[in-house]
């Protein structure tokens, strides 16, 4: 016991701390490249965005699907599979299915909207919108979870508060007074995960659009894909390093405040 | 009276599913059917895009002219896929379950640095080129077994996270018994931890495993050469090759849909619990 525990330890190590460490032996010229270059910041910015629009949908979307399936529906475990699937299929397929179903011309969702003649935008291709496409669609994919997450919480939550609201005040007084706050660390880790997911995802972009047009929909993990294709592997580094800081001073404090804040039912 | 409006209720709560499981089928099933359809089709009906029923069924046809595309690469990259999968999940539940038994039983100094690498290890997002570097000058780059090593450094933590929330429901008197009797450590953990542990080794089996079969950022970096090419590879590689047969295409994206189906038909209630048992204690 004593000597397989170390060596599978000192293995673990080997492989992260070159993450850790990499970053004194870079050089700041990496950096001043990086900060310079408007498409890497456009990167950066784009990153930023993405995270916190596919981690708050997810959270207010998985809130409201998990309070509607656990109070009011029957078919309670139908729901968790259809809902959950998607998060278990191949990120790279699902990018494929939904470019050819947001095809302009032939696309299903512009031909049903066409048919109930709302405007068909170009989702993928006008550079305004490709990000926030991408970005529903890891919505889709991945409201399976925080949904079982936020439902495993609410579940926790003990009969009797909500024998209280049955006396008094109806749905709206549970939802926003039982379930919110009482379902709060439950929502705290769906936030928490859906953010680190959104700032670390590449190959649903990479799927979906390659950060195009252009580099309109680009983030940090395409471009320091990008870099590395390009044979730049300093710049590939500084910009893994980037997102290694951006991580840990979002999260970070999150994790704190958020700990802080966790509550015992 | 009483009876009608005890029926309306009903109703009105059946109508609720119903709408429900109306837009949810809308929402999540369509672009499935989605596949399925447009892997049936012929290469002339598939290119089209629309929502129909293929006039030609052939699915059998796409599914067998893919798998034997370029001398069987399909077949050869759900093997390797298969290998990488099962020999990394195999040393992640080894590993996993002998750290967080040390860690968990013993509360020093060296057990709390353990532990925050290990939260470390689920937040930071790893660093591609000094690990393709570490892996050239171990001269396991572009090999299976480097990529299974990193496989297992990646997702160690959060079976450790899962497998140290379990062991803390296994007693302490019971170890201690068997120390008293002189049973070896080795073996009070083979012969008494381990069967304990079943239900949390189903759930890090079935989520790890479904993880890593369908990672696509690890194979792009550290598996690169045609000979090495894994499951979620062949869609992306295809998708240049098959620009006009969208139909393959579509094939491929549903042999890599259907074994996650399967694992998820046989083992809905492990994976759900497991995934949220992880996520909340996290």
């Amino acid at each position: 016991m004593f000597f397989l525990v170390p060596t599978a330890l000192a293995f673990y190590f080997s492989m992260t701390r070159w993450t850790l460490f990499d970053a004194t032996f870079i050089g700041f010229d990496n950096f001043i490249a990086f900060v310079s270059d408007p498409m890497l910041m456009g990167g950066l910015r784009n990153t930023i965005i993405y995270a916190v629009l596919t981690s708050g949908l997810k959270t207010v979307t998985a809130i409201l699907l998990a309070t509607l399936i656990t109070m009011r529906l029957r078919l309670k475990g139908l729901f968790r599979g259809i809902i959950f699937f998607p998060v278990l299929v191949s990120t790279i397929a699902i990018g494929i299915t939904f470019s050819s179903l947001m095809q302009p011309t032939e696309g299903l969702i512009n031909v049903t909207l066409g048919f109930l003649g709302l405007p068909q935008p170009d989702w993928l291709g006008n550079p305004r919108l490709s990000l926030y496409s991408v970005a529903f669609v890891d919505v889709w994919k991945g409201v399976g979870i925080a949904t079982v997450i936020i439902m495993a919480g609410i579940v926790a939550i003990p009969q009797t508060y909500f024998d209280v609201t049955k006396l008094e005040g109806g749905a709206w007084v549970r939802f926003r007074h039982v379930i919110l706050p009482l379902v709060r660390n439950a929502t705290y880790t769906v936030i928490l995960l859906s953010f680190i997911g959104g700032l670390r995802s590449f190959d649903l972009i990479w799927a979906m659009t390659r950060g195009g047009p252009g580099f309109a929909s680009d983030v940090l993990t395409s471009l320091i894909y990008k870099q590395y294709q390009a044979g730049f592997y300093g710049l590939s580094t500084a910009g893994n390093v980037v997102l290694f800081i951006l991580v840990t001073a979002i999260v970070y404090p999150l994790m704190r405040y958020f700990n802080r804040r966790e509550i015992e039912i | 009276m009483k009876v009608w409006k005890e029926k309306k209720k009903f109703l009105s709560s059946i109508t609720l599913d119903v709408v429900a499981l109306i837009v949810s089928v809308i929402i999540f099933i369509v672009p499935f059917v989605f596949i399925l359809l447009m892997a049936s089709k012929t290469r002339q009906e598939a290119a089209l895009f629309e929502f129909t029923w293929p006039s030609e069924f052939q699915l059998f046809e796409n599914i067998l002219k893919v798998l034997g595309y370029h001398n069987n690469r399909m077949l050869l990259a759900l093997l390797n896929s298969t290998i990488i999968t099962i020999s990394s999940v195999t040393l992640i539940v080894l590993f996993s379950s002998l750290v967080s038994f040390v860690m968990q039983r013993r509360a020093d100094r060296m057990a709390s640095v353990v532990s925050s690498i290990m939260l470390a290890g689920l937040i930071i997002p790893p660093a591609i080129v000094p690990t393709i570097f570490l892996l050239k000058s171990l001269h396991i780059y572009k090999s299976l077994f480097g990529m299974i090593m990193v496989d297992v450094a990646y997702t160690m933590p959060f079976a450790i996270l899962i497998f140290r929330a379990f062991m803390g429901t296994i007693p302490r008197e019971l170890d201690e018994a068997a120390i008293i009797d002189g049973i070896p450590p080795l073996r009070i953990f083979s012969s008494i931890i381990l069967p304990l542990l079943r239900p949390a080794i189903v759930t890090i089996v079935v989520t790890s495993s479904v993880t890593i079969f369908n990672d696509f950022v690890g194979p792009l970096y550290f598996l690169p050469g045609s000979k090495n090419v894994t499951a979620p590879l062949t869609l992306f590689s295809f998708t240049s090759q098959f620009s006009s047969q969208w139909n393959l295409l579509f094939a491929d994206v549903l042999i890599i849909t259907i074994i996650p189906l399967i694992i998820f038909i046989f083992f809905q209630k492990q994976l759900i619990s497991g995934m949220t048992s992880g996520a909340i204690k996290g």
